[in-house]
C-alpha cells in the first residue's frame, strides 16, 4: 500500500496524538494521531486511500461509507482515535489477487451502476455491508437498505440491479468472498 | 474542528470521574456529536469515549429487559426479544436514519441527539439553544421541521428520533448514573418541552451519564404500528410519526398507547387521548375524536400549518392500522 510519509499536520503539538492500531485492508498500522481526525481524513490525507470520498462530511450522501469490523459505517463521522485495535476495509481493498474485480465491482460494471462515478465506492461498501448484514431478500429490500448511499446521477436502477445479481448469486452460491 | 483532547476509560466509575465539566462531553457512536462539532455548535475542550464501556448488552431482567446506553441501533432492532416483544421498537429503529448510522448510533446516544432546526445547526443564526437568549430565527423563518405542539416563544424545534417516540409509547424508563449514585427516569419525564429555558433538551443534571434504558415485561406484539411521513421515503427526518399500540380483547381496546414524533421539543404523548379510547370498540370516529383532542392546542409557524392536519389523519391512521394488526411495513411505502 503507498503511504504518505507519518508527517505529523502542522501546528498540531506531538502531545495532542494518541497512538492507534488499526488494521486497513489487511495492512496492519500503528498511527500516531491527533484526536479531531475522522477515519475519512485519516483514509485520504494520512494514508493516501482516496478511493473514499468526502461527499458532504456531514452523514448525509453515503459517499464515505466503509466497513469496520464487517459493518458499514459513515467513515467521516468517525474519529479514528476511538476505533483503536478494528479492522477496516475500504474500496481499494475489496479487489481479489492481482486486481481481480470483487463481484459487486464486476456487477456495477456489467449492469452500469453509475455514471460519474464519485459515489461508487461508497455503493459497492454499503452494498457489501448491506450483503453481510443478511436483512435483504428481494428488491424493495435492498433498495430501502441502500438508501443511506445518495447517487445524484439517478443511477439507482442499475445499481439495484448490480446488487441484486450478486444477491441472488450468493444465495445459490454461499462459497462467494466476502 | 476545534481542538480537544480526549479519554477513553473501560470502567463507568473512571468515565464519571471525568464528566462534568461543562466543556466536557461523553463521546459514543460521535454521528451527531461529531457532526455537531464540526459545525462548531459543540466546542467540547475534552471529549471521554464511553465505547469501551461494559454498557453494550442487552439483558433480561425481572421486569422487562434492559438495553445498555451503548447496544448499536441496527443491534436492538434486530434483536430476537426485541422483535418478539416490542416489534414496535424495532419498526421505529428501522424507519430512522440510514443503516450506515445505525450501525454507528447507540441507544443512549439517540436518546441524547439534539434538534435537526437548521437555526441550530446555523451559527451564523440566532438560536436560543445554542446560545441562550440571542433570540429564535427559526421563528418567522423556514419551519417546514418545526413543532406545532408545545412550542414556546423561545424555541420551535422538534425532536428527531425515532426510536425514542417507540420508547415513550412503551413506558420506558431511563437509568442514568453519576459519580454520586444512581437514579431512573421515567422516559416522559426525561426530556422536556423549550419553555424559556430550551437549551436543555432534557432533564439529565452535569455529570450523568445514560447507562440503560429498561421496557417493561407487557409485551405489545401484535396491535402496534410504526408510521412515519416524511418528505423523501426513505432516510429523512418525520413531518409526523405515529407510534400506537394497544391490546384488543372482545373487541374492546385496552392499555392504548399513542405517541407521536415530529410535532414537539419531545415525544408526544396524551393520556388524556389514550384514556379516551381505552375501553371502547376501534372506530374510525374514535379515532377522529382523540386526534381533535390531541391537536385541540396544536399551533402552526406557517411553513408547518400543513402538519396539524397531517398528524390528525397521521393519528386516525395509526390507530387503525395497530387496531388492525397490520403494522406499516418499512419497505412497502404505501400506507394500508
Amino acid at each position: 500500500m503507498f503511504r504518505h510519509p507519518q508527517t505529523t499536520p502542522k501546528g498540531v503539538e506531538t502531545d495532542d496524538a494518541i497512538r492507534v492500531q488499526l488494521s486497513v485492508n489487511g495492512e496492519p498500522l500503528d498511527l500516531d494521531l491527533p484526536p479531531w481526525t475522522s477515519l475519512l481524513d485519516l483514509l485520504r490525507h494520512r494514508l493516501a486511500l482516496t478511493g473514499t470520498k468526502k461527499g458532504c462530511d456531514h452523514g448525509q450522501c453515503g459517499a464515505c461509507t466503509v466497513l469496520v469490523d464487517g459493518r458499514r459505517i459513515n467513515s467521516c463521522l468517525k474519529l479514528a482515535v476511538s476505533l483503536d485495535g478494528a479492522e477496516v476495509t475500504t474500496i481499494e481493498g475489496m479487489a481479489g489477487e492481482g486486481g481481480a474485480l470483487h463481484p459487486l465491482q464486476d456487477a456495477f460494471v456489467r449492469h452500469d451502476g453509475f455514471q460519474c462515478g464519485y459515489c461508487t465506492p461508497g455503493q459497492i461498501c454499503s452494498a457489501q455491508g448491506l450483503l453481510n448484514e443478511g436483512h435483504a431478500q428481494s428488491r424493495e429490500e435492498i433498495k430501502e437498505l441502500m438508501s443511506g448511499n445518495i447517487c445524484r446521477c439517478g443511477a439507482y436502477p442499475n445499481i439495484l440491479d448490480a446488487i441484486e445479481d450478486v444477491l441472488n448469486d450468493r444465495v445459490s452460491e454461499p462459497r462467494m468472498p466476502e | 474542528m476545534r481542538r480537544f483532547s480526549y479519554s477513553r476509560p473501560t470502567e463507568v466509575s473512571e468515565a464519571l470521574a471525568e464528566a462534568g465539566g461543562e466543556d466536557v462531553r461523553f463521546l459514543a457512536g460521535g454521528t451527531n456529536l461529531v457532526d455537531l462539532m464540526k459545525e462548531n455548535v459543540e466546542r467540547p475542550q475534552h471529549l471521554v469515549d464511553i465505547t469501551r464501556l461494559p454498557l453494550d448488552r442487552i439483558e433480561e431482567i425481572q421486569s422487562g429487559l434492559k438495553i445498555g446506553a451503548l447496544v448499536l441501533n441496527s443491534d436492538l432492532a434486530h434483536d430476537p426479544k426485541v422483535e418478539n416483544r416490542y416489534p414496535l421498537l424495532s419498526l421505529a429503529l428501522l424507519n430512522g436514519a440510514s443503516p450506515q448510522l445505525r450501525n454507528s448510533a447507540t441507544t443512549g446516544g439517540n436518546l441524547l441527539q439534539r434538534t435537526r432546526c437548521y437555526y441550530f445547526y446555523d451559527v451564523a443564526t440566532a438560536c436560543n439553544k445554542r446560545d441562550p437568549g440571542a433570540g429564535c430565527q427559526a421563528i418567522g423563518g423556514l419551519t417546514r421541521l418545526h413543532a406545532i405542539l408545545g412550542a414556546s416563544p423561545h424555541c420551535i424545534a422538534t425532536h428527531p428520533s425515532d426510536m425514542c417516540v417507540a420508547m415513550a409509547a412503551l413506558d420506558a424508563v431511563v437509568h442514568v448514573e453519576s459519580a454520586t449514585g444512581t437514579r431512573t427516569i421515567p422516559f416522559e419525564d426525561f426530556h422536556r418541552l423549550p419553555g424559556d429555558t430550551p437549551q436543555r433538551d432534557t432533564t439529565l443534571e452535569p455529570g450523568e451519564l445514560v447507562t440503560a434504558v429498561e421496557l417493561p415485561a407487557t409485551r405489545f406484539d401484535r396491535h402496534y404500528t410504526y408510521l412515519k411521513l416524511r418528505d423523501r421515503q426513505s432516510y429523512a427526518f418525520a413531518l409526523v410519526s405515529v407510534a400506537a399500540a394497544m391490546r384488543l380483547e372482545d373487541g374492546v381496546m385496552t392499555d392504548v398507547r399513542l405517541a407521536l414524533g415530529g410535532v414537539a421539543h419531545k415525544p408526544w404523548r396524551d393520556r388524556d387521548a389514550e384514556a379516551l379510547l381505552s375501553g371502547k370498540a376501534p372506530e374510525r370516529a374514535l379515532f377522529s375524536k382523540a386526534a381533535e383532542a390531541i391537536l385541540a392546542d396544536a399551533q402552526g409557524q406557517g411553513a408547518n400549518d400543513f402538519k396539524i392536519e397531517l398528524a390528525r389523519r397521521a393519528i386516525v391512521r395509526g390507530l387503525d392500522q395497530a387496531a388492525r394488526g397490520t403494522p406499516q411495513s418499512v419497505t412497502d411505502k404505501r400506507i394500508a
